[in-house]
């Protein structure tokens, strides 16, 4: 069941996306609507992550195009922030969580010039909203998983973006962790920002997401949460791969197949 | 000896400078660019980035069919970054790992290199001599023209990183972030790994293509040990660079049978060693002091908790208790047990009378106050962790040290002021006066 939205915050049109050939998403069609809190979920290696990062421009696309406030990512890069997986960098890096915060910035400072005081006002106000702010200076390999996730996430609000993409971002954190970062997103969805988060715990998504997006290789439903977080479509998505269509991935990997001709 | 210090700190010739200055910026340069390398976890760039350069620095002599350092830096530069580019290309092209792509192209061109470098010198040009001083260096020559090309470079260098600090420092730390902000990455890495290139270029005038690695990794691995901020890094980095830059020109003064090149890399080596064993924090020296101090005080601990469970014995804490007494409640080593006890009674904890030992009121609280947190970690283990009550006790072995007055409180909350553990001894309290029945 993929229910589309009227002038969408985020729209995806057809999108293939292939690493060595092999597609990992196959002909995915989705919108989501302005100020909605979205969750992506699916079985491991369903393509959660490989979706957000090809919306990032991360991947490059075999085919589709995506487009984020009826725009290209290039032309409205700055309304759009991007949380990785936090295991995605090395925490033993020399910086302070205050540096590692700034660089939500750099995007804003350009190149060339330094970071100004304004910039450092705003990291520190995003560290106080992530409730970090006593940890400013302190080294961030002596974070705790949960303490890093909040860096993280205090360097995307610095970015003060309009559409939010965060991979992840309850994995491995603690209770309080994922209690304070719910709220901020509903803090920010309730001021008209839309946020995008790639999700493992299915027993969370009812109370935290009012749009899903059911992946597993293909879309298996897109729409909002009462009507689409049901028993027969999480079976659908869950009920193991299409091996048919795993195959024919393998095989293109294999004899080197372009996905568009 | 001492005239020649005197000669080399004031320069008494011309030559001294040119190979002090030549040093030291070759050296800072390199272990600044160098810190980027390593913190990307690309310590082996170096390398084959410097066995790279060999083919370079052959193909433009047999082209120009001078030693013009403007022209031997071109070619050099060249074959340097082209390797660079194949072995990026070959990973993210081919099923080839990143290791064996790095011997790949290493080897490849060092291979060509030397098989260039053979051929020139079999043919006869007279001019070619010296051109294998690039195979082991020779700071010595750092004269004149060279030395003006090497500066220039090493003051680029140094430009370079100055203006794109805060990108190298984001590229360094999470490549896909910066992607995501717009930053033209592939260009700011393509920038990193010229001025890698430029770094390596000139490094091996002076130390040569084997020990160029440890001019750009060493320095940075040495000062990652003192410090947690990248610009405090760099600073440090530069500065043990300058150091053994010096150090090395002025060891091949004063001996001059001894190379420059080696010397500096020798003094880099040290530096590093020293790092590694006395660096606060993160040094070997200092965790094993931390060691040896966790088993004395571990070894205090237990005694006085030994004593004060034979007071709980006998209903009398403050006996006097012979050495044999006390090794019989646990087994300690005689000489251990005698240097601990020594160190209790120098610390007030206990008194002695001939042989006999006993606690003082503060030993009795200390020893008290291990009993208990002994005891009530056992009872939090059965009680929260469900850990059967004969497995708790090695485990609160090693706790009982560790639980801070704060954890101590926020414990004794949670198991609401408890009175016995699991194997229903009692837990102290804190307020409970000495027994000292005497008998």
């Amino acid at each position: 069941m993929i229910i589309q939205t009227e002038n969408p915050a985020l729209e995806i049109h057809d999108l293939t996306v292939s690493y060595d050939r092999k597609p990992v998403l196959w002909g995915i069609d989705l919108s989501v609507p302005y100020g909605s809190i979205c969750g992506i979920i699916g079985p491991n290696g369903a393509g959660k992550s490989t979706l957000i990062k090809s919306v990032m421009g991360l991947i490059p696309l075999s085919s589709g195009y995506i487009k984020i406030f009826n725009q290209e990512l290039d032309e409205i890069r700055l309304k759009v922030s991007y949380v990785p997986q936090r295991e995605s960098v090395d925490w033993d890096f020399p910086a302070s969580v205050l540096d590692i915060v700034m660089m939500g910035r750099y995007g804003k400072v350009g190149l060339f010039r330094n970071i100004r005081k304004a910039d450092k006002e705003a990291a520190m106000n995003a560290l106080e909203q992530v409730g970090m702010e006593k940890f400013y200076r302190r080294q961030i390999s002596q974070l705790s998983g949960g303490q890093q996730q909040r860096v993280f996430l205090a360097r995307a609000l610095t970015q003060q973006a309009d559409i939010y993409f965060m991979d992840e971002p309850f994995a491995g954190v603690d209770a309080a962790t994922e209690k304070a970062i719910i709220q901020i997103l509903r803090r920010l969805a309730g001021e008209g920002k839309t946020i995008v988060v790639v999700h493992h715990d299915l027993q969370s998504v009812s109370t935290y997401f009012n749009w899903i997006i059911m992946l597993n290789l293909r879309l298996v439903a897109s729409g909002p949460t009462e009507k689409v977080f049901t028993q027969q479509l999480l079976e659908e998505a869950y009920g193991g791969k299409l091996t048919l269509l795993s195959e024919v991935g393998e095989l293109m990997k294999k004899e080197q197949v372009p996905t568009r001709e | 000896m001492t005239d020649r210090l005197w000669e080399f700190v004031t320069f008494a010739y011309p030559n001294i400078k040119y190979v002090v200055l030549g040093s030291i910026l070759l050296s800072i340069s390199s272990a600044v660019v160098g810190c980027f390398t390593f913190l990307k976890k690309k310590a082996l760039l170096g390398d084959v980035i410097s066995h790279a350069v060999l083919p370079g620095i052959c193909l433009s002599f047999i082209v120009s069919g001078s030693k013009n350092p403007f022209l031997l830096i071109i070619g050099a530069s060249i074959t340097g970054w082209i390797s660079i580019v194949a072995m990026d290309y070959i990973v993210r092209s081919s099923k080839i790992k990143e290791d064996t792509a790095t011997g790949l192209s290493l080897s490849v061109f060092f291979g060509i290199g030397i098989l260039l470098l053979t051929y020139i010198q079999h043919s006869g040009n007279a001019a070619q001599t010296g051109l294998d001083t690039f195979l082991f260096g020779n700071a010595a020559a750092l004269i004149g023209e060279d030395l003006i090309a090497f500066s220039l470079i090493a003051v680029i260098i140094l430009v370079v990183v100055y203006f794109f600090y805060k990108e190298f420092k984001l590229i360094s730390f999470d490549t896909q972030f910066a992607n995501t902000l717009g930053l033209p990455v592939r260009t700011l890495e393509l920038i990193l790994t010229s001025i890698t290139v430029l770094a390596v270029v000139t490094g091996i005038q002076a130390v040569g293509v084997v020990l160029m690695a440890a001019m750009l990794i060493t320095p940075a691995a040495a000062a990652r040990f003192w410090t947690n901020r990248l610009s405090i890094m760099l600073t440090l980095a530069a500065i043990f660079g300058a150091f053994s830059g010096i150090t090395g020109a002025y060891i091949s003064y004063a001996s001059p049978s001894m190379p420059t090149g080696p010397w500096i890399v020798m003094v880099l080596s040290i530096i590093a060693l020293i790092s590694f064993f006395f660096a606060p924090g993160k040094g070997i020296l200092i965790r094993v002091f931390k060691q040896y101090q966790n088993q004395r005080k571990f070894l205090g601990e237990n005694l006085l908790k030994v004593f004060y469970t034979l007071g709980e014995s006998n209903q009398n804490f403050l006996s006097y208790r012979s050495q044999e007494e006390l090794m019989a409640k646990r087994a300690f080593k005689e000489s251990t047990l005698a240097k601990g006890l020594t160190r209790l009674s120098r610390e007030g904890f206990v008194t002695h009378h001939r042989a006999q030992w006993a606690l003082t009121k503060e030993g009795y609280e200390k020893g008290k106050r291990i009993v208990r947190l002994h005891r009530m970690w056992e009872l939090y283990l059965t009680e929260y962790l469900k850990i059967a009550p004969d497995h708790v006790h090695e485990d609160a072995e090693s706790i009982e040290h560790v639980i801070t007055p704060e954890l101590e409180l926020r414990l004794e909350r949670l198991l609401d002021h408890p009175s016995v553990d699991p194997h229903k001894a009692p837990i102290p309290q804190k307020q409970q006066p000495i027994i000292n029945n005497e008998q």
